[in-house]
C-alpha cells in the first residue's frame, strides 16, 4: 500500500517550526518527496522537472498561513500547481443543438476505443440524443461484432459496411445520419500506433471527410512515459480536441493524463471507471491531482458513498462509532459496506484522516482479507460477536473450523478489532477535548 | 540468432539512437562524472519507464564502481541490467507430460488474444495440434475474435456462448485436449483489473478446473504486459502473482516508440521471468526474450 505523499511530505518537514517562512532547503526536502510520487505515478520526467521547478518557485518565502502546518502548505500549493496543470476546471464535450454532432474516437491499441465509443453513445443517449455508432475498424478481428453486441446491449444502432475503406464507411455514416435524423454520431476507429504512417494517414482522411465536431484520444490511464510520444503524435498528426482516460477503476496513478495535459495542451473530458456501460464520467482536476499525489479524495468518495451506502445504516453506525459501542457485527457490517464502493486501499486512501491509520501495524485492512474477516465473524455465535472477550482457545478452534481459516487469522482478526476500538476511544477522547474534527464529520448522509 | 537481433534492433532502434544521442552529450571533456551526467543517465532510465527506485539504484551501484568514462557508464549499466534481466528459464518447459497448457492472463487490452494467437502460430510452425479455449466470456465478440485467429493459424477452438462459465469452457477445454491428444492448449481470458477480487477469483477457479484435470496442469501461467504500461506494470505482475502463481511474461507492443523499461523493475522486484516479447501486428512477430540481447539492443550502438 502506498504510503501517502502528505505523510511523505510530513516526515521530510517535521524538524521545521510551525511558524515563520518557509525556506529553500525545507521546500527541497518536501518537493523530493513530491518528485518521487510524481514519477511512481507515471508522470513524464520532463513534465515533472518544470512542475518541480515552478512549485520551488512558488513556494519558497511564502508566509505560513496561521491555520496550516508547513508541511500542508507545501502540499497546497503543489496541488493546487497540479490542478492548474490538469486545466483547472472540467471541460465539457462539445455538443451543438442543431447541427450534427459528429465524434471521432482515436487511440492506440487496447485502450478501450469500442468500449469507450459505446459508453458515451449510452451517456449522449441519456441526455436525450439520438446517436448513430459507427463500425469503422476493418481491421482486428470481430471489432466490428464487439460493436453492434455492445450497440444492441445499449439499444443504439451501429452502422457497418463490413471491411471497406474506413474513410468511405465515416462519410456514409455521417450521410445516413443526417438523411435519417440521428444528431450524434460515433466514430470507432481501429487501433493504431502513433509511428505507422499509412494508419495515421487513414485518419487524417477520415477526419477530412466527415469533419468532426470532436476528435477524441482514447488513452489508457496504465500508460507509462510514453503516454507523451504517442499523445504528442496524434495531437501533431490529426490535431485533438479532448482525451478520454480509460482503466481508471483500478490502482493506476493516472500520470500519464498529467503528463498529456502539460505537453500537449489537450483538455481531458471524460474518464472510464469500470467495465459496466454506465462506467463513464467527466473528468475533474482536481480529484485526479489527489489521486495522483495519493492522497485523499472526500469528494469522489463521498459521490461514491451516496450511490452505495445504506443512509440509514450509516447514520446508525456513525452513533454507534461516536459510543464507541463497536461490536464485531458493526465491524464486518462496516466492511461489507466498504466493500460495496471498491478496492479497500484505494477506498481508504479516499479519507485524509485514513493514511495514518493504514499505517498502523495490526490494522493492515486488504482486499483478500476481506473475505475471511466476514467468514470468520459470521462462524461466531451472537454471544461471541458482542463480547469477544469469552472466545477461548476452544471456541477458536470451532470457529477457526467453521470459517474454514486458521486460529492465527482470528487472533489477527480481535486483534485488529481491539485496536480499532481503542482508537475510536482515543478520537471521542480527543473529540471531548475539541481537537480533532468529527471522525465522520461533514458526510451528508 | 540474426533473426532475433534484427528483429530486436529494429523494434528498439528507436531506443537506442535516442540513448546514443544522450550519451555522446555525456561524454566527460575534464575525465570526471559531472552532476549533470548523472542526471542525464537517471532521464534515460526513467524515461524509459525503469521507474525512480530501480533507477536511483541502478545509478547508485554505478557510481560506487568509480567509472570514469563513458565507456565505464555503458559497460557498467549493461552488466548490471543484464545480471537483473538474466533470470532465464526454459522458453517452454522442457520436461512434461502433453498436453501443454499455457494459461494465458492480464488486463483489458495488453494484447492477450494476438499474443495468444502469435504463440499458436509458434507451437502449429513446429508441427503441433494446438487447441485454443475462448474463456473470455465477458467481452463482447471475444469469442469470434479468438476464432479468427484460430481459423487463420490452423487450430482448434473450444468456446461457449457470451456470458457462459469461463471454468466450465476451461474443463471442457481440458477434457477435449486430453482425448484429441492435442500437443498444446491455450486458454485465453477475459482481461481484467488486478484490484477487481471477484475477477482474479475466476482465474483461481479456471486453474483448479485445469489442476482436477491432472495436478500436473497448466504447466505454464503467462501474464501479458503492454510495455507501453508504467509503474502499475508492477501492481499487475504482482496481484496476478499472488492470484495465480505465474511462470512468465509476455512483453506486448515493443514495437511502438515504448521501452519496455519496467520489465527491468518487474525482474528486479518481482523476479517473474519475461519469455516472450511482442514486436509486432504480423503474427510472426513473437519473439523469445533474451537477456543479453535485450540490453545489449537497448544499449549499444549500431554496427
Amino acid at each position: 500500500m502506498l504510503e501517502s505523499l502528505a505523510d511523505k511530505i510530513q516526515a521530510a518537514l517535521k524538524r521545521l517550526r510551525t511558524k515563520g517562512k518557509l525556506s529553500e532547503a525545507d521546500i527541497k526536502a518536501a518537493l523530493r518527496q513530491v518528485r518521487l510520487a510524481l514519477l511512481e505515478a507515471d508522470v513524464n520526467f520532463r513534465v515533472v522537472k518544470n512542475f518541480i521547478g515552478q512549485v520551488q518557485e512558488k513556494a519558497v518565502g511564502q508566509e505560513v498561513l496561521s491555520s496550516l502546518t508547513p508541511a500542508q502548505q507545501v502540499v497546497k500549493i503543489v496541488q493546487e500547481e497540479l490542478i492548474s496543470l490538469l486545466g483547472g476546471g472540467t471541460s465539457q464535450l462539445e455538443r451543438s443543438q442543431d447541427a450534427l454532432n459528429i465524434y471521432m474516437i482515436v487511440g492506440l491499441q487496447g485502450a478501450g476505443k469500442t468500449t469507450t465509443a459505446a459508453k458515451l453513445a449510452r451517456l449522449l443517449a441519456k441526455e436525450g440524443r439520438r446517436p448513430l455508432l459507427v463500425a469503422a475498424d476493418i481491421y482486428r478481428p470481430a471489432a466490428i461484432e464487439q460493436l453492434q453486441i455492445l450497440g444492441e446491449k445499449i439499444q443504439t444502432p451501429v452502422f457497418a459496411m463490413g471491411k471497406q475503406n474506413p474513410v468511405a464507411i465515416s462519410r456514409a455514416a455521417a450521410e445516413k445520419a443526417r438523411r435519417e435524423g440521428y444528431d450524434t454520431v460515433l466514430i470507432d476507429t481501429a487501433g493504431r500506433l502513433h509511428i505507422d504512417d499509412d494508419m495515421m494517414t487513414e485518419l487524417i482522411e477520415i477526419k477530412a471527410a466527415v469533419q468532426p465536431t470532436e476528435t477524441l484520444l482514447v488513452l489508457d490511464a496504465l500508460t507509462g512515459q510514453d503516454a507523451v510520444n504517442a499523445a504528442g503524435e496524434f495531437e501533431a498528426k490529426l490535431g485533438l480536441t479532448g482525451c478520454i482516460l480509460t482503466k481508471l477503476d483500478g490502482d493506476a496513478r493516472g500520470g500519464a493524463a498529467l503528463s498529456v495535459r502539460a505537453v500537449t495542451g489537450v483538455p481531458i473530458k471524460l474518464i472510464g471507471v469500470g467495465e459496466s456501460i454506465e462506467a463513464l464520467q467527466t473528468f475533474h482536476p482536481e480529484r485526479l491531482a489527489t489521486r495522483i499525489l495519493g492522497m485523499g479524495d472526500v469528494l469522489t468518495l463521498i459521490e461514491k458513498a451516496q450511490e452505495t451506502i445504506d443512509a440509514d445504516k450509516a447514520r446508525d453506525l456513525e452513533q454507534r462509532l461516536r459510543r464507541a459501542e463497536f461490536t464485531l457485527d458493526d465491524f464486518k457490517e462496516q466492511l461489507e459496506e466498504v466493500r460495496k464502493l471498491g478496492p479497500v486501499d484505494q477506498l481508504l486512501g479516499h479519507l485524509p484522516g485514513f493514511g495514518k491509520i493504514k499505517k498502523m501495524p495490526g490494522l493492515k485492512i486488504d482486499e483478500q482479507e476481506l473475505v475471511k474477516v466476514g467468514a470468520i465473524i459470521s462462524s461466531m455465535t451472537k454471544e461471541e460477536r458482542l463480547s469477544p472477550g469469552i472466545i477461548d482457545r476452544r471456541r477458536k478452534q470451532r470457529i477457526a473450523k467453521g470459517s474454514g481459516t486458521t486460529v492465527q487469522d482470528i487472533n489477527r482478526l480481535l486483534r485488529q478489532f481491539t485496536d480499532m476500538k481503542k482508537m475510536l476511544k482515543q478520537f471521542k477522547r480527543l473529540e471531548k477535548k475539541g481537537q480533532v474534527p468529527p471522525l465522520w464529520g461533514p458526510l451528508p448522509y | 540468432m540474426p533473426d532475433l537481433w534484427s528483429r530486436l534492433n529494429s523494434s528498439l532502434s528507436k531506443t537506442r539512437t535516442a540513448l546514443i544521442e544522450r550519451f555522446q552529450t555525456l561524454l566527460p571533456r575534464d575525465g570526471r562524472m559531472k552532476e549533470e551526467t548523472w542526471e542525464e543517465l537517471e532521464e534515460i532510465l526513467l524515461t524509459a519507464d525503469v521507474g525512480p527506485t530501480v533507477t536511483e539504484d541502478l545509478i547508485q551501484t554505478i557510481k560506487a564502481e568509480r567509472v570514469s568514462s563513458l565507456d565505464d557508464i555503458r559497460t557498467a549499466l549493461a552488466a548490471r541490467l543484464e545480471e537483473i534481466m538474466r533470470a532465464e528459464l526454459p522458453r517452454v518447459p522442457t520436461h512434461f507430460t502433453p498436453p501443454l497448457v499455457i494459461l494465458v492472463v492480464g488486463v483489458n487490452g495488453v494484447g492477450k488474444t494476438t499474443s495468444i494467437a502469435k504463440l499458436a502460430r509458434k507451437f502449429r510452425q513446429d508441427g503441433q495440434r494446438v487447441i485454443l479455449a475462448a474463456c473470455d466470456t465477458f467481452r463482447a465478440a471475444a469469442v469470434e475474435q479468438l476464432s479468427v485467429w484460430a481459423n487463420r493459424v490452423g487450430a482448434e477452438l473450444i468456446a461457449h456462448q457470451e456470458g457462459s462459465d469461463p471454468a466450465a469452457v476451461a474443463y471442457d477445454a481440458v477434457q477435449a485436449a486430453i482425448a484429441r491428444r492435442a500437443g498444446v492448449l491455450i486458454l485465453d481470458t477475459a482481461g481484467r483489473l488486478q484490484t477487481k477480487t471477484n475477477l482474479m477469483q475466476e482465474l483461481l477457479k479456471i486453474r483448479r478446473v485445469l489442476g482436477k484435470a491432472r495436478p500436473d496442469l497448466p504447466q505454464e501461467t503467462l501474464l501479458v504486459l503492454d510495455a507501453t504500461t508504467g509503474q502499475n506494470a508492477l501492481s499487475q505482475t504482482r496481484l496476478f502473482q499472488e492470484a495465480v502463481p505465474l511462470t512468465g511474461i509476455i512483453l506486448a507492443k515493443l514495437d511502438g516508440t515504448a521501452k519496455g523499461g519496467i520489465a527491468v523493475a518487474i525482474q528486479k522486484e518481482l523476479g517473474v521471468p519475461i519469455k516472450w516479447l511482442g514486436t509486432g501486428e504480423g503474427f510472426d512477430d513473437l519473439e523469445s526474450f533474451e537477456a543479453g540481447a535485450f540490453v545489449s539492443a537497448l544499449l549499444t550502438e549500431k554496427e
